[in-house]
């Protein structure tokens, strides 16, 4: 008696929600993962029976694809060289505006912050001004210290520099913010007794600012990585994946193949394998922070 | 009102009593044609319907303006979703997709009951609208590749109306970059992010760039090649800038002479008047495309958009007095009056508007002479290709041959689809 009443409780309240999230969640992630096993595209559109079920073949197809690993490469490129600079920059951004000697904090937190909530679209063309080979800022500020213009965004060597520096500047704010909350958290008394034990800053920075900061340093490389896994905007309003592709990501391939041309079931095949990776690293990384949980 | 704003059930009753006749269509309401166009053309062909709807009482012509980023995935979902508009603008190159999806109407029938064929347009532009011997759309507007240059610059260097041969044309840009004295130059911009300049030169050399109905890529073969070699040869020689960048705000390169020519389309002669300073008003002009053989002009792409009717319309006859009705010459005129697009009609270009404008006329020559791409959906797809692969070897990163076998290996495999529909091995 008491099982059944129970059980159609749960139906109401849980069923509504399943619902939702079998229809519009579950159902396209199982269509999709049939559908990269097929050459769905335009031609399937117009009529079904010219898709074919060709199993493996889009991921064979992706590891055989030139332009795939050179995504690839790129994104772990952004991922690697942007995700540590953008915690790193965060965390000094955080140290200076937690220092007793900084005055007006609250303004320098409003404009730290703003880039953080303003459009990516805005901010591409105004960098798109400040990248200008012949009359952008940032050549003419080098050109004065005496180094030889860059192509920012026109050479392939430089582009995907140029998109790093844009986009930590963008996202620095936001983890700035977190790290200053951890700092806050931080008992003032550890440094009394360690300035009173003689340790200097440098010291007490390492000893007690670095490990108490552990747990957020975790969280923010985490969520950046993930973040920075998914790049996709900021190639996509700066440089359309260009020059010569060395600012394709994966996420701009996938759209360019499902959404550009139609090619669906080999989209799909991308998709998963993103998912896969991404999964992957999520994985490593919530074992690492378990681990470093039971250490603290 | 008191006892329904606060109880929110009998607001919701009356609120569909309220929606109730909007949803069933109203009592003997207007015909209303579904008519779908894009970007300016979609904002500017307003000003053309009510001149329509007088000459037709009881329709109405309901007008969806369409932004061109992102008109072909909105056309595609109202595929899915069964709900395309009676009539719509469509850019030539598309055309073959949608006659695959069976998606537009044949309009032999009613082109023959109106008596209009190919005589009135240009040729070149009436058979991108012509897919495996039927024809899908009414040219409406056209578009092609000119040449604009600098006539003090070109002159300077003895050609004061531009190139006419590929020949002239590389002695033109030589002693363009060598002349002495002045600023950093270069002769032409050819930005590397756009397949036209390396497809029209293909065209130009005779190449039909897929071979076997279509079905595999060519570009490694003779025409294509010696094209291909002609187009890198512009960067290898310091004619042509490798970087776009370098040109960002390509009015301002121009006016401070970066460099001489360009290749573009009609939408550029309304953009440089407007944004080169006035004393620099007399010193541009357009030509057609040079050729590579003496005495041939060169052919250039056969682009614009056409009218098409959508197979699932119910009201077809209605749909074509509105394809008509856009495209007689006294529309085509008004129409380019508003927008500066070219009109498909060759009647229409005896009007004075077009007739005296100077910059016209070169488009004019150039459309006698043009070719379609060819018409098949993966078109825009190859393109795109072509494009990387011109990037990769105008940077050196690849030499010509490399790239274009690497380009028709990819071609070849967005072809393999075809292959199969076609039974081709």
């Amino acid at each position: 008696m008491f099982g059944s009443s129970r059980a159609r409780a749960l139906l109401i309240f849980l069923g509504p929600a399943l619902l939702a999230i079998s229809v519009f969640f579950f159902l396209p992630v199982l269509a999709a993962l049939v559908m990269s096993f097929t050459d769905f595209d335009i031609y399937s559109l117009g009529d079904i029976r010219y898709a074919r079920f060709v199993g493996f073949r889009n991921y064979l197809q992706l590891f055989n694809d030139p332009l795939f690993w050179k995504a690839l490469g790129n994104t772990l490129y952004f991922l690697v060289v942007g995700g540590p600079l953008s915690v790193a920059v965060s965390l000094g951004a955080a140290l200076l505006l937690h220092s007793r000697l900084v005055r007006f904090k609250p303004m320098f937190r409003f404009i730290y912050f703003m880039p953080v909530v303003t459009t990516l679209v805005a901010i591409a063309v105004v960098w798109r001004y400040v990248y200008h080979p012949r009359f952008g800022l940032l050549n003419a500020a080098m050109g004065a210290l005496g180094f030889s213009p860059i192509d920012w965004l026109g050479d392939p060597d430089w582009a995907m520099p140029a998109l790093i520096i844009m986009a930590v500047w963008k996202n620095f704010g936001y983890n700035m913010i977190i790290f200053i909350a951890g700092l806050q958290n931080i008992p003032a008394s550890l440094y009394e007794a360690a300035s009173i034990d003689g340790a200097g800053p440098v010291q007490q920075f390492f000893k007690i600012t670095l490990p108490m900061l552990a747990p957020t340093t975790l969280f923010i490389s985490i969520i950046t990585m993930i973040g920075y896994f998914q790049f996709f905007a900021e190639p996509y309003v700066m440089t359309l994946g260009g020059p010569m592709n060395s600012t394709l990501s994966i996420v701009l391939l996938m759209y360019q193949q499902g959404f550009r041309w139609w090619n669906m079931g080999y989209s799909a095949a991308l998709a998963f394998v993103l998912f896969a990776m991404i999964l992957v690293v999520s994985v490593i990384q919530t074992r690492v922070q378990k681990q470093k949980g039971d250490l603290l | 009102m008191r006892a329904v704003r606060r109880n929110p059930v009998a607001y919701l009753a009356v609120l569909c009593v309220c929606l109730l006749p909007a949803c069933s269509g109203g009592p003997a309401q207007d015909t209303e044609i579904q008519f779908w166009a894009f970007g300016s053309e979609g904002e500017n062909v307003k000003a053309l319907l009510p001149a329509f709807e007088r000459q037709h009482p009881g329709v109405r012509v309901k007008l969806q303006v369409i932004p061109w980023t992102a008109a072909h995935e909105k056309l595609l979902t109202a595929y899915a979703g069964e709900s395309t508009p009676d009539v719509c603008q469509l850019g030539n190159t598309w055309i073959p997709e949608f006659v695959t999806l069976k998606a537009i109407e044949p309009l032999e029938p009613w082109l023959r009951r109106a008596g209009l064929d190919s005589t009135s347009y240009f040729s070149g532009i009436w058979r991108t609208n012509f897919i495996e011997d039927v024809q899908y759309g009414l040219p409406w507007y056209v578009d092609t590749r000119v040449l604009f240059y600098r006539k003090d610059m070109c002159a300077r260097a003895g050609f004061p109306t531009g190139p006419r041969t590929w020949a002239e044309w590389d002695t033109l840009c030589r002693r363009i970059v060598t002349a002495k004295g002045g600023h950093e130059r270069y002769a032409v911009l050819l930005p590397t992010t756009e397949w036209a300049p390396p497809v029209i030169f293909g065209m130009q050399k005779g190449s039909l760039m897929l071979r076997d109905r279509n079905t595999y890529g060519d570009f490694s073969g003779a025409a294509f090649h010696a094209a291909f070699r002609f187009y890198i040869d512009f960067f290898k020689r310091g004619y042509a800038p490798a970087a776009l960048t370098d040109v960002m705000n390509i009015y301002q390169s121009f006016g401070e002479g970066y460099f001489a020519m360009y290749i573009t389309g009609p939408w550029n002669i309304g953009e440089f008047s407007r944004r080169l300073p006035p004393a620099l008003q007399d010193v541009w002009m357009t030509a057609p495309l040079p050729g590579p053989d003496p005495g041939r002009p060169g052919v250039s792409l056969a682009g614009g958009s056409s009218l098409v009717l959508f197979s699932r319309s119910p009201r077809k006859e209605l749909a074509w007095e509105l394809i008509r009705y856009l495209s007689a010459p006294e529309q085509q005129i008004m129409f380019y009056r508003i927008t500066g697009d070219l009109p498909a009609r060759v009647e229409a270009w005896q009007d004075s508007a077009l007739a005296t404008n100077i910059y016209a006329r070169a488009f004019f020559e150039q459309l006698k002479h043009v070719a379609p791409t060819p018409t098949i959906p993966q078109w825009e797809q190859i393109a795109m290709k072509v494009q990387d692969f011109a990037e990769l070897a105008a940077r050196n990163k690849m030499t010509v041959e490399e790239s274009l076998s690497a380009l028709d290996r990819d071609v070849d495999r967005i072809l393999e689809k075809r292959r199969w529909m076609l039974n081709v091995r």
